[in-house]
């Protein structure tokens, strides 16, 4: 009994000083931006780095969900002879939800994952250390464009991926089923708000670009710096990341439409 | 026993350091004195703390108790852009070589003079391709480091921590997991670079022959503590038994070869 309630303690500690480590990171890693505009091509790297990465998945998985929400929604609307509205059902669905949380859930298992091996082999090898060394600020040079091209990137794929779900809808409610043409565009263009629907979509997926980056980069430099502690942090960053989205996702949908 | 003259001659005074990692005890009260312009070896086995103590010189970890000084500053009281100033004079080899993954060899040997001076690339060149041939890599410098031999990218690595002229290089086991020629090759490396710029050395090591072979003085680390100090010649001739186990590369002797573990017969028996 007092073994278990002296371990119980011990792991909250532990668990306490984590969630310390985690924001001392960020903090730092927030300091560190300032000097990014001094070095503006690491941002590009890492820009150009997650795109690539992430880039052909959020496209296919736009197209697929896209053409399963058509598909749904045809089936449901047509039943009370509201198949004109299938568009605006596609679209908001997708900028409201589906885009930035599908989105953010893919850039954690892609983007994500790398991120977190990438750290922390540069701490396993001494990168990080060596950087100090040579009176280098990792946080400056190594987490600062990272982060940045997290919370930069996440808003466009998101974008990219509602665009194409809105075509992956399109080609199945009108192209196949025999949606008309013009009232799949009309009714979505009236229907979605720029305010309510689009800017909020794009609020959330700055939120999880943030979140996903900031944890990725974190296990990654709180690894332990052999090859198992490496796959050990990676697993968690998908797990904590797409956890963290989801849960998030609920809070802000409450703040927002609730 | 370094006397208080001679310490004024001291690149780097370590005095009575203690450091922890958590409850475990790495240094209970070391002193150490690097003469300037001497390779000093600090010599113990695996897990002893050479690296942590390379990391405390270089204010990377703050002791528990103690001082370092480098240069005649106190390095745990520096302002943090004191202590940057400092680093770009001291270089670093670990024990990996650390080199920046996606940079080739060139661009990380020039990587440091990027980062803290306005150079023109031209004279950059110059510099570097100076380092590389001084390791003997010129003609690597296209290569990335995953292409590069362990002993390679320890060479590249050298080269890299001479670009900014340091006053003093600290080696994390340089020879550790080299073939004999490339132990031959770094450790006459060390010694030239040494000689002929000018420096102080440190290197780490648990190597003996290649170590005595360069040091002009060694300290021997176990259990937290100095327990034998000399120059190579008095370490060879040290009567300590611990030192002649280390040295003489014995199995048996007061660092045991068997884990603790119950007595060997029982143990056997309790398996029926
Ligand atoms: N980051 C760390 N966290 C906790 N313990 C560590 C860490 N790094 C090293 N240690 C421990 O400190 C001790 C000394 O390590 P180290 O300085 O690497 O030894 P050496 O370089 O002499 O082999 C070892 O027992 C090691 O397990
Ligand atoms: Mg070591």
């Amino acid at each position: 009994m007092l073994k278990l309630t002296q371990n119980l303690g011990q792991q909250g500690l532990m668990a306490v000083a984590r969630l310390g480590r985690r924001f001392m990171f960020l903090l730092s890693t927030l300091a560190g931006c300032a000097g990014l505009i001094r070095r503006f091509h690491l941002l590009i790297k890492q820009l150009y780095s997650v795109g690539v990465l992430t880039l052909v998945i959020i496209v296919v998985a736009g197209l697929f969900v896209g053409m399963v929400l058509g598909l749904q929604g045809y089936n449901t609307l047509v039943d009370f002879g509201a198949e004109e509205s299938l568009g605006v059902v596609v679209a908001l669905t997708l900028v409201r939800e589906l885009g930035p949380v599908v989105t953010a859930l893919l850039f954690a298992g892609r983007a994500g994952s790398a991120l977190t091996a990438e750290i922390g082999l540069m701490k396993a090898t001494e990168q990080l250390s060596g950087l100090e060394m040579m009176a280098v600020d990792p946080f400056r040079f190594i987490f600062a464009p990272r982060l940045m091209a997290g919370f930069i990137a996440v808003p466009i794929l998101a974008a990219i991926f509602n665009a194409v779900g809105v075509f992956g809808g399109y080609l199945v409610g009108v192209e196949w089923v025999g949606v008309d043409a013009g009232s799949f565009w009309s009714q979505m263009q009236a229907g979605v708000d720029l305010q309510e629907d689009i800017l909020n979509g794009v609020i959330k997926s700055i939120v999880f670009g943030f979140i996903v980056t900031w944890i990725a980069l974190f296990e990654g430099y709180d690894a332990v710096p052999t090859s198992e502690g490496v796959g050990r942090a990676t697993t968690r960053t998908v797990v904590q990341a797409s956890l963290a989205v989801l849960g998030v996702d609920f809070l802000l949908t409450a703040l927002m439409f609730g | 026993m370094p006397s208080s003259s001679s310490s004024r001659d001291a690149l780097v005074d370590i005095a009575n350091l203690h450091f922890a990692r958590g409850s475990r005890r790495i240094f209970s009260g070391v002193d150490i004195t690097i003469q300037r312009g001497k390779i000093t070896a600090i010599m113990g086995p695996s897990g002893t703390g050479k690296t942590t103590l390379l990391k405390l010189i270089a204010a990377q970890l703050y002791p528990d108790q103690g001082s370092i000084h480098l240069d005649g500053q106190d390095v745990h009281r520096l302002t943090r852009s004191a202590l940057y100033t400092l680093r770009k004079r001291v270089g670093m080899l670990f024990q990996s070589g650390a080199l920046l993954t996606d940079l080739n060899v060139f661009d990380n040997v020039a990587f440091p003079l990027r980062e803290h001076t306005q150079l023109p690339e031209t004279l950059i060149r110059h510099l570097v391709l100076i380092r590389l041939h001084a390791v003997g890599l010129r003609g690597a410098r296209d290569l990335m480091p995953s292409e590069l031999s362990g002993g390679m990218a320890r060479r590249v690595a050298l080269a890299r921590a001479l670009i900014m002229d340091p006053m003093m290089i600290m080696y994390d086991e340089p020879f550790a997991g080299q073939d004999p020629i490339s132990m031959g090759v770094l450790a006459d490396l060390i010694k030239t670079v040494n000689d002929a710029l000018g420096l102080t050395s440190i290197v780490v090591s648990h190597d003996v022959a290649e170590t005595l072979s360069i040091a002009d003085y060694v300290y021997v680390l176990s259990d937290g503590v100095v327990i034998e100090q000399g120059t190579p010649d008095q370490m060879k001739a040290s009567e300590s038994p611990w030192v002649q186990q280390f040295i003489h590369a014995q199995a048996n002797g007061p660092v045991p070869f068997h884990y603790p573990a119950p007595e060997y017969m029982a143990d056997l028996m309790q398996a029926g």
